[in-house]
């Protein structure tokens, strides 16, 4: 079972983990995104490509589906704006076993973060900046080829 | 073909869709920007520095050197910052 939701609402985390432990998973593993307010950030708005950024989504979650043998697996992103301190992505996997439940949950977060189409734009006094790609989030992606 | 713009290129170059017929010597993404750039200021601005623009074609991920031919949609945007 796979689910891909992409929308403003805020993301309801108990509702989310319900679904995912409601199969016949031993485990679930989940990432929760949030937005920071450490360096002054007030607002986030979170740009995305309609259409094709669920389905890069569903592509992500299939791959995982695939790889890891997973019973189900979750992919919720907010777009829109958002407070800091809220959460702005949720990912969930449900394996037989935790070995797999974890590196499936990672890598999702992973490649989501080189291969869906999100942008943000971080608001600090009034002033709206778009942030830059990170080096980092290439390297960990690429951790998972193959 | 209709091209989508997102984030700072949708904002430099002013439009966030537009739909255009390219000549027939445009066979990739990079050729198109070279067209789109050639009369515009605003596109020229947005597309001035290649190694900070990815591109869709028909919503497949694909580099700026990817055919454009036979295709109904294409993106430009910057690379990706979400989750």
């Amino acid at each position: 079972m796979i689910r891909i939701r992409v929308e403003p609402a805020p993301i309801d985390v108990a509702a989310e983990m319900a679904l995912a432990e409601a199969g016949e998973a031993g485990a679930v593993a989940t990432f929760t995104g949030l937005v920071r307010a450490d360096d002054g950030v007030e607002t986030l708005e979170l740009e995305h490509y309609p259409g094709a950024t669920q389905a890069a989504l569903h592509a992500l979650a299939e791959q995982a589906m695939g790889r890891w043998g997973l019973h189900a697996a979750t992919v919720v992103h907010r777009v829109g704006p958002m407070r800091a301190g809220e959460r702005i992505v949720f990912v969930a996997a449900a394996a037989a076993h935790r070995a797999a439940a974890l590196d499936a949950c990672a890598y999702l977060i992973d490649r989501l973060k080189t291969d869906a189409p999100f942008w943000k734009r971080e608001v600090r006094a009034g002033v709206a900046t778009w942030v830059e790609a990170r080096q980092g989030d290439e390297a960990a992606a690429a951790r998972w080829s193959i | 073909m209709e091209l989508l713009y997102f984030a700072w290129v949708r904002e430099t170059v002013g439009l966030g869709h537009q739909q255009v017929t390219p000549p027939d010597h445009v066979a990739t993404v990079a050729d198109l920007l070279d067209w789109l750039a050639a009369d515009s200021d605003a596109h020229r601005a947005a597309f001035a520095d290649r190694a900070r623009l990815r591109a869709a074609v028909d919503q497949q991920f694909l580099p700026l050197d990817a055919s454009v031919a036979g295709a109904r949609e294409v993106a430009i945007f910057p690379p990706v910052t979400g989750g």
